[in-house]
């Protein structure tokens, strides 16, 4: 079976909770206990009916005061995929949430409510899908019950969106009509609308194609830790460990290592401790090479012919987290792949409004859930490629060095 | 038809796969981050399984970090002789903060329901302070529990081992940030991910071995709450719980007072997986008594410094 990360991105007016539990439902991943509990506190709640935003909205603030803060993980399964759900919450100050949550996705779902149409949020939505390169979209039409199932409204919602889509970066769009309060759409084919002719939701969840996203081309091989046993029977092992950020790396090939540049050839690959001939991306495998060069952690083994970036200088698009704004001048900690280095900010270019993706060029600073473009000088070279090549390579944090609180999500433009 | 053809080329990975690879990343990277880790192991299917992916993760050295078990003395027998059959088989250190021990000592006091639950969390803070432990793996998991849901994979803790939900650090790509200041901490949740499925699917793959308790077997138990507990030292019957035989076998193991068996035929790891991909209730739901006291029971548990 395989396995399928998205993203849902919404308020709990346009239904994403009801959706989400209707998902869980009718696919039968609800289990008897949860749903009683969930019965148990919308009673205590005075609610007239079943709150199914219960079951995703963990913390006592969220049910308190009926909304998701923070991004919650669910799991459920078909007969043919296992899927891991990020619910992100969708109002503006919560943009990190939503961030954080697109950053692993494979896919994003975007709600919006068939009454309202397009709105200033779903078009911030859908821009932090394409900034986080998610490579599949799907636009989820709710409430068509309230708009008497009506195509008319659906096509012209759906035609405005797609005008706004074209000037962001998402290959693959789908837009679906449904009503999750009523099911229809979601699980099965609904009989209001026979004009529909795409799949329902849960259909496509189950079979959108998503081998082709993973990047098997850049060889990247992150070190993340050596291996070196103290052992007599492994004397003379020395092994790199890591996770393959991208690519396939096989026995035999010439390999380099950054940022030294040294020249070697992979002479073993070892999965789990037992000797492979090729191991590719997103495997944790660990690296043994002919010849015995220095490589510590936060190096990476690349192909010679296929390299990143080796550079101190790098241009982001940086998604800020912390309360305390982001100004030309500071020092962070910043962390990519495995490497740990310094970072100053140089300058700000622009920062970006992320409801109409107007460039303010005066900006001074970033304030929190801000997104802008941004030059970073670090105090020793990132292996880096450009975000929109490779998620893995391309993206890092920043980390402020006094609280060590995770503040600024980068993504590189150019390295 | 194209499509599934596409799907099974090679260079796929399973569901298992991809879980693995992450869940050895994050082992490897607290390695590589933090001074002095440590790995929760009880004996628990949850453990064993984080325990043998640390195994797979530094193979072929050893498991760099000794592993910590806090024994609230209400233990299974069968549980706690296979803690030391792994413990001796993974060649790792074992330390244990004992709950007994700090009764004893007037540093906790016993709980009037029984149940060693909640007054194990100052046991596991004082050990872990004792060893200087500055992170701790432990192998619970999203699906289990809603407070569980929202928690980080990497999950920061003050100086008095509290979770702060409202504070988490965001955690993007497969990027963690495990930095800490002297006397705080990280919680580290490598099977964060897995469900309960994919854990005894990922036994099966790998025939690793658990405690016999997980598979049914004759057990005399009564009932209580709509749970059936076993009748032991742990768990007296009242006058009005009769006691049966029954074939039961457990789904989770925890304080031997309050962890319940299920009614269970399956006495093979295949016909765990067969009742595990059809039931209905949660494994916490069915076996655990100390979720029931409220909607927000763990929250409040992990405030103080719970795993």
């Amino acid at each position: 079976m395989d396995l399928l990360r998205f993203a849902t991105a919404g308020s709990v007016d346009d239904g994403k909770s009801t959706l989400i539990g209707r998902l869980l439902y009718d696919s039968k991943s609800i289990f008897t206990d949860q749903l009683e509990a969930v019965e148990r506190a919308s009673v205590s709640m005075g609610a007239e009916y079943t709150e199914l935003a219960l079951l995703t909205d963990g913390l006592r603030a969220e049910r308190e005061q009926g909304i998701t803060i923070d991004v919650a993980y669910r799991y459920f399964a078909t007969a043919k995929r296992k899927f891991i759900i990020a619910d992100t919450p969708g109002h503006i100050q919560y943009t990190r949430n939503m961030v954080t949550g697109a950053s692993t996705a494979d896919l994003a779902i975007v709600l919006v409510d068939a009454r309202k149409g397009i709105l200033e949020q779903s078009r911030r939505h859908a821009f932090l899908v394409s900034l986080l390169r998610v490579p599949h979209l799907v636009l989820a039409i709710n409430k068509m019950d309230l708009v008497g199932w009506s195509e008319e409204r659906f096509e012209e919602i759906r035609d405005e969106f797609i005008e706004f889509a074209a000037k962001l970066d998402i290959p693959d769009l789908t837009v679906i009509p449904v009503s999750a309060l009523t099911g229809d759409n979601v699980v099965s084919m609904s009989d209001n609308m026979p004009w529909y002719t795409g799949t329902p939701l849960l259909n496509h969840l189950e079979n959108v194609y998503v081998g082709s996203d993973r990047n098997l081309v850049d060889g990247r091989f992150p070190v993340q830790y050596v291996v070196r046993p103290h052992s007599n029977q492994f004397h003379d092992y020395r092994g790199y460990a890591g996770k393959i950020a991208s690519g396939v790396m096989k026995v035999g090939d010439e390999v380099i290592v950054l940022p030294s540049g040294m020249p070697s050839r992979i002479s073993g690959i070892d999965y789990g401790g037992k000797a492979v001939e090729e191991a590719f991306a997103p495997m944790s495998v660990t690296v043994r090479l002919e010849d015995d060069i220095d490589i510590s952690r936060g190096d990476m083994i690349c192909r010679p012919n296929n390299q990143p970036e080796v550079s101190q200088d790098i241009d982001a698009m940086v998604a800020w987290m912390s309360d305390e704004p982001l100004r030309p001048g500071q020092k962070f900690a910043i962390k990519h792949t495995t490497r740990r280095t310094r970072a100053f900010v140089k300058d700000i270019y622009y920062e970006l409004d992320v409801n109409t993706l107007h460039r303010n060029e005066g900006a001074s600073a970033l304030q929190l859930n801000m997104i802008g473009r941004v030059k970073l000088r670090t105090t020793s070279p990132l292996l880096a490629d450009p975000y929109s090549r490779n998620r893995e390579t391309g993206g890092f944090v920043l980390i402020d060095e006094r609280s060590n609180a995770t503040v600024g999500a980068g993504m590189v433009v150019r390295a | 038809m194209i499509d599934t053809d596409r799907r099974q080329t090679k260079r796929h990975l399973t569901q298992l796969q991809v879980l693995e690879a992450e869940a050895i990343y994050i082992i490897r990277e607290v390695v590589a981050e933090v001074e002095n880790p440590a790995m929760m192991f009880s004996g628990g299917k949850d453990s064993i399984v984080m325990l043998h992916l640390a195994a797979k993760a530094f193979a072929p050295s050893a498991i760099p970090f000794p592993v910590l078990h806090i024994d609230t003395g209400h233990n299974f027998p069968e549980v706690l002789e296979f803690r030391d059959l792994c413990v001796s088989k993974y060649r790792v250190n074992l330390v244990v903060g004992s709950v007994q021990d700090a009764i004893d000592r007037n540093v906790v006091f016993e709980d009037r329901s029984g149940s060693r639950n909640r007054i194990q969390t100052p046991v596991l803070l004082e050990t872990a302070a004792k060893h200087g432990f500055n992170a701790l793996m432990g192998g619970a998991r999203r699906d289990e529990e809603k407070a569980r849901a929202k928690e980080r994979v990497f999950s920061f803790r003050d100086e008095f081992g509290q979770w702060d939900p409202k504070s988490q650090r965001p955690e993007l790509w497969s990027i963690y940030n495990a930095q800490v200041h002297v006397g705080e901490s990280i919680r580290v949740f490598p099977l964060s991910n897995w469900t309960e499925l994919d854990i005894w699917e990922y036994i099966a793959a790998e025939g690793i071995g658990v405690p016999p308790i997980y598979y049914a077997h004759q057990r005399e138990v009564f009932e209580r709450n709509g749970m059936w507990f076993a009748a032991n030292n742990f768990c007296q019957p009242t006058a009005n719980e009769p006691t049966e035989v029954k074939s039961v076998r457990y789904r989770t193991v925890g304080d031997a007072t309050l962890t319940a068996a299920v009614l269970s035929e399956a006495d093979t790891v295949e016909k765990v997986i067969e009742e595990v991909s059809v039931t209905r209730i949660t494994e916490r739901g069915a076996t655990r008594g100390d979720d029931k006291f409220s909607e927000a029971a763990m929250e409040d548990r992990k405030k103080e410094g719970y795993f």
